[in-house]
C-alpha cells in the first residue's frame, strides 16, 4: 500500500500542499512534493514566492497557512513541483523599527539563509541585471552525487602539509592552458602539478556564494573594474559559488565541486575550506537587503543599543555567532559540508568574532567553539582558527580550544620574517617558532600541530614581495594605498621592487629558499600560498582582495622560469614528508627517552653544543634524533639544521654523530642552483664531518644517516 | 527535435538504451522509466547509445547516476559516442569516472 502521509490536505489556487516539518530547515525534496522550512522569530507572516529558473517576475506566491507555523518556524510541503527549474524565496511581513532592530518589507524577497543552491551569479563577471527584484535566487538540490567509496582522509593533523590557494586565480591565467580557466575543473587538470609539488591538502579561499559585484567599482587610475574577488563575505552558507563552476550556467556547481573533492582525495589530497561567518554581504545600514535582515534582523546580527550594526569584521555587520540560533546554523552549515561534500577541514576567517557574546564581549567559554569541537559529524574535521578579528582581539596562543582547535600561528610569521631579515635579538623567538611554539601551546596541552605556520598568506605580500619590498603598494587598489597591514616585517634586499641588479636578485632567490627551508624543518603544520613554490609577485601590493588580474592569477610561466625555486620547494617539502623527525605529535621534551645517547632536540651555533642566545646573534642551529621521531614510534635519521642570518659567512661545528654515521648534505641555500639541494636519498656526503661554512644568509639541513 | 528513449535487449548480459533529442527536466522522467524497466531484468552490462542526444540538463545527469546506483555495482555502465556538450557535461561533474565512456559499440568488450 502506497504511504497516506504523503498526501495533499490543503490546496491555495492549483497548488497542493500538505503541513510540513520544521527540521530540517530549508527546502528538502519529499516524496512527490518539496518541504519549505524557515524560521523567523518576529515575522507575522511569511509566503513562499515561486519563480521560474531566471525569470524576474514569480509565477506564484502561496501564503503559508497559520496552521502551518509551528513556534516561530513556517513550514509547508508543496506538491507537484517542476523542481529543476524553480527558484524560491520568501516574503515576510513584521514590524518596522530600525531602533529595535526589526526590518521587515513585504516589498522584499528573501533568499532562504539554508539554500543549497543560489542562482543569479551563474557565470563569473556577468553583470547581473539590476532591476532584478530578486539577485541570490535560492534553488534546489540534489543528494544524489556517485561518491563511490569516498571519505575525508583524515590525514593526522602533523602529516599535513597545506597549500592556501584562490579557485579563480590558480587556473585563470591563460597559461595555465587548462580547458576552464578559474574553475573547479580546471583545479581537476592541475592535480598533477599538487601532486608533484607534494602537499597534503588544499585549502580554498572562500567558496560559499558570494557577489563579485559587491562593492564592485571603476579603478579610478585605469578603469577597470575592481571586484569583491576573494570572496570574503558570504551570500549563502549552503551554496557553492555558482561562477566558480564551468557549468554554474547550467546549475551544476554542486556536483562540479563534488567531482573535485572526490579527484583530490583519489590523489592523497585533502580539502579545507576558508569559511567567513564573522560577516555577510549584507553590510552596513546602507547595504542590500539579501536574506538574513529581512527575515530575522535581530537574530542573526549584532546590533548596538541605538540598532545600528556592530563592526567588528571591519565589513559592515557582524553575524550574532553566539545567539542559539545562529550558532545551531554555523552546526547545520559545517556539518552539511562534511557529510555532503566530504570537506576535510575548515578555516574559519577572524574565528575571534565567534567567541564574542552577542553584545561582543569575549566570551571565556564560547558556546560555539565548544559546540564544534565536540560535534560527532564534525569528530575527524581539520579546525583552524584565524585566531583575530578587527575589533581588536588577538588570541593566537590563547584561543579556547576544547583540545581541537589549530590556530594561523601570526607570531611565526612574525617571528620568521624578523629573523630572515637579520633583525637582533631575533634566536630566542625563533627556537620556539621552530619547535611548533610551546611557548604558546605546550602549557595548555596543546600539540605542536596547533600551529599552522606560514610565512605568507592571502593577506599581505607573497614570499618574492616580501624579498623585493619595504613598503606596500596597493595604489592600484584605489584607496591611495591607506588599505593593507603596514607592519610587515619585509626587507627588500636593496632596492624597492623590480631590478635587474644580479646581486640583489641573487639575494632574493636565496632569501626566499631560506624562508621555504625554515618553513619545512619547523613542527606544526607549513603552509604555502599558492604560488610562492615559483616566486610569483604582486608588484608590492599586500591587499589585493579587488583584482580579477595578473596580480593575482597565478602565471604558469613561472614554473619554468623559477625552475630552480619550484625545485627547491618540492625537494624540502619531500623531504619533510619522508622525515617523521620533523612531524612529531607532541612538543620535545629536550631529553633523551629512547636512550639513543641524544635528547630529542639539541640546540648549537657555530659551536657544537653551544648555542648562542645573545641580542646580537644570528645564528642559530639545531640537531633532531631520528631515533626521537613521532615520539620514538618511527625510525628515522638524525637532522641536523643551521641557519645563518649574518651578512658574513660563518663556520659552524657539526655535532658528532653515533659511530657509523655521516652527515650528509640535502640542502645548501648558499649554494647555486642546483647544488642548493638534492633528491632526498639522493644526499652527497659532506666532506668534512666536523664542520660547514654557511655563506651569508643561508641555511643548510643535513642528514646523518 | 522531440526526445526518445528506447530500451533494446542486445544479448542475455548487455541491455541497450538508444537516447536521442533533448534530455532535460521535462523529458528526464521517459529515460528514467526506461531505466527502471532496463534494471528489472539481471545483466552484466547496460549500455547508453548517445551519438543522438545533443544536450543533457542537470536533470538528465541526474537520471544517469539513478541508473549507475539502480544497476548496482556489478552492472557495468558503458556511455556509447556523447557528443561534445554532452561529454563536457560528463566529464567536468565527475561522472566519466564512474562508468566506461567509448567511442562505438565495437569498443565495449563482450
Amino acid at each position: 500500500m502506497d504511504r497516506i502521509d504523503i498526501h495533499p490536505t490543503h490546496t491555495y489556487g492549483d497548488f497542493k500542499l500538505r503541513r510540513g516539518k520544521p527540521l530540517p530547515f530549508g527546502a528538502t525534496l519529499e516524496p512527490g512534493g518539496v518541504n519549505f522550512s524557515i524560521f523567523s522569530s518576529h515575522a507575522k507572516s511569511c509566503s513562499l514566492v515561486l519563480f521560474k529558473r531566471h525569470e524576474l517576475e514569480p509565477f506564484a506566491e502561496i501564503p503559508f497557512p497559520d496552521s502551518f507555523r509551528i513556534g516561530n518556524v513556517f513550514c509547508m510541503v508543496v506538491f507537484d513541483l517542476d523542481y529543476e527549474n524553480i527558484e524560491y524565496g520568501y516574503r515576510m511581513d513584521g514590524p518596522f523599527s530600525f531602533q529595535e532592530g526589526h526590518w521587515f518589507d513585504t516589498s522584499k524577497i528573501l533568499m532562504d539563509p539554508y539554500a543549497k543552491v543560489i542562482g543569479g551569479r551563474d557565470v563569473w563577471g556577468v553583470t547581473p541585471d539590476w532591476s532584478n527584484p530578486y539577485q541570490h535566487r535560492a534553488r534546489l538540490s540534489f543528494d544524489d552525487f556517485d561518491w563511490e567509496d569516498d571519505r575525508p582522509l583524515e590525514i593526522p593533523p602533523e602529516d599535513q602539509i597545506i597549500y592556501e590557494m584562490h579557485v579563480r586565480s590558480f587556473t585563470q591565467h591563460p597559461s595555465a592552458g587548462v580547458k576552464h580557466p578559474g574553475t573547479f575543473a580546471a583545479i581537476r587538470d592541475k592535480i598533477p602539478y599538487l601532486k608533484e609539488l607534494g602537499v597534503t591538502s588544499i585549502e580554498l579561499m572562500p567558496v560559499y556564494e558570494f557577489d563579485e559585484f559587491e562593492n564592485s567599482r571603476p579603478n579610478p587610475h585605469t578603469g577597470e573594474t575592481l571586484y569583491n574577488y576573494w570572496g570574503y563575505s558570504t551570500v549563502g552558507f549552503f551554496a557553492p559559488k555558482a561562477g566558480y563552476a564551468a557549468t554554474g550556467k547550467f546549475g551544476m556547481q554542486v556536483d562540479e565541486l563534488k567531482a573535485l573533492i572526490k579527484d583530490l582525495h583519489k590523489n592523497g589530497i585533502e580539502v579545507i575550506l576558508d569559511v567567513v561567518f564573522n560577516h555577510t554581504a549584507e553590510g552596513n545600514e546602507q547595504g542590500p537587503t539579501i536574506s538574513y535582515r529581512g527575515i530575522d534582523n535581530r537574530t542573526y546580527y549584532m546590533l548596538t543599543p541605538e540598532g545600528y550594526y556592530f563592526n567588528f569584521s571591519g565589513c559592515g555587520n557582524t553575524l550574532n555567532c553566539n545567539n542559539p540560533i545562529v550558532r545551531n546554523m554555523v552546526l547545520d552549515c559545517l556539518r552539511y559540508w562534511a557529510a555532503e561534500y566530504h570537506i576535510d577541514g575548515f578555516r574559519f576567517d577572524l574565528a575571534s568574532i565567534l567567541g564574542r557574546d552577542p553584545w561582543g564581549a569575549p566570551l571565556a567559554n564560547p558556546p560555539l567553539l565548544e559546540t564544534l569541537a565536540f560535534d560527532p559529524i564534525l569528530a575527524k574535521c581539520k579546525l583552524i582558527a584565524e585566531a583575530w578579528d578587527a575589533g581588536g582581539l588577538y588570541q593566537v596562543g590563547s584561543f579556547p580550544a576544547f583540545g581541537r582547535w589549530a590556530e594561523w600561528n601570526g607570531k611565526y610569521r612574525d617571528g620568521i620574517r624578523k629573523f630572515l631579515k637579520g633583525e637582533p635579538g631575533r634566536v630566542g623567538d625563533m627556537a620556539q617558532r621552530l619547535q611548533g611554539s610551546p611557548d604558546l601551546y605546550a602549557w595548555a596541552g596543546r600539540a605542536p600541530a596547533t600551529s599552522i605556520n606560514f610565512i605568507t598568506a592571502h593577506d599581505g605580500f607573497t614570499l618574492a614581495d616580501l624579498v623585493s619590498y619595504n613598503d606596500k603598494h596597493n595604489e592600484a587598489n584605489g584607496e591611495n594605498n591607506n588599505d593593507g597591514g603596514n607592519d610587515n616585517d619585509s626587507w627588500n634586499c636593496g632596492a624597492e621592487g623590480w631590478t635587474d641588479d644580479p646581486g640583489i636578485n641573487a639575494l632574493r632567490s636565496r632569501q626566499m629558499k631560506n624562508a621555504i627551508a625554515m618553513l619545512l624543518v619547523s613542527q606544526g603544520v607549513p603552509m604555502i600560498l599558492m604560488g610562492d613554490e615559483v616566486g610569483r609577485s604582486q608588484n608590492g601590493n599586500n591587499n589585493t582582495y579587488c583584482h580579477d588580474n595578473e596580480l593575482n592569477w597565478f602565471n604558469w610561466e613561472l614554473v619554468n622560469t623559477n625552475a630552480g625555486l619550484f625545485r627547491f620547494v618540492k625537494s624540502c617539502v619531500a623531504f619533510r614528508r619522508i622525515h617523521p623527525v620533523f612531524r612529531n605529535r607532541w612538543h620535545f621534551r629536550n631529553t633523551d627517552y629512547v636512550g639513543s645517547g641524544y635528547a630529542d632536540i639539541t640546540w648549537h651555533g657555530t659551536k657544537a653544543w653551544n648555542a648562542d642566545w645573545s641580542n646580537d646573534c644570528r645564528t642559530i642551529a639545531f640537531l633532531l634524533c631520528g631515533k626521537h621521531a613521532k615520539e620514538g614510534t618511527m625510525p628515522d635519521n638524525y637532522i641536523y639544521v643551521a641557519m645563518n642570518m649574518h651578512w658574513d659567512a660563518h663556520w659552524f661545528e657539526i655535532p658528532g654523530l653515533p659511530p657509523g654515521l655521516n652527515w650528509h648534505v640535502f640542502a645548501n641555500t648558499g649554494a647555486p642552483s642546483p647544488a642548493d639541494c638534492w633528491e632526498p636519498g639522493s644526499e652527497p656526503a659532506l666532506d668534512n664531518q666536523s664542520g660547514i661554512l654557511l655563506g651569508d644568509r643561508s641555511v643548510v639541513i643535513l642528514v646523518g644517516k | 527535435m522531440a526526445f526518445t528513449a528506447t530500451l533494446e535487449t542486445v544479448s542475455e548480459a548487455t541491455s541497450k538504451i538508444i537516447l536521442s533529442g533533448e534530455l532535460d527536466a521535462s523529458t528526464a522522467p521517459t529515460f528514467k522509466a526506461e531505466v527502471e524497466k532496463a534494471a528489472g531484468t539481471p545483466m552484466k552490462r547496460l549500455v547508453l547509445d548517445l551519438r543522438n542526444l545533443e544536450y543533457m540538463a542537470s536533470a538528465g545527469l541526474r537520471v544517469l547516476i539513478y541508473a549507475k546506483q539502480k544497476i548496482g555495482a556489478d552492472t557495468d555502465l558503458y556511455v556509447v559516442s556523447p557528443q561534445e556538450p554532452v561529454l563536457h557535461t560528463l566529464t567536468v561533474t565527475g561522472f566519466d569516472q564512474s562508468v566506461f565512456i567509448v567511442p562505438s559499440e565495437a569498443d565495449i568488450p563482450a
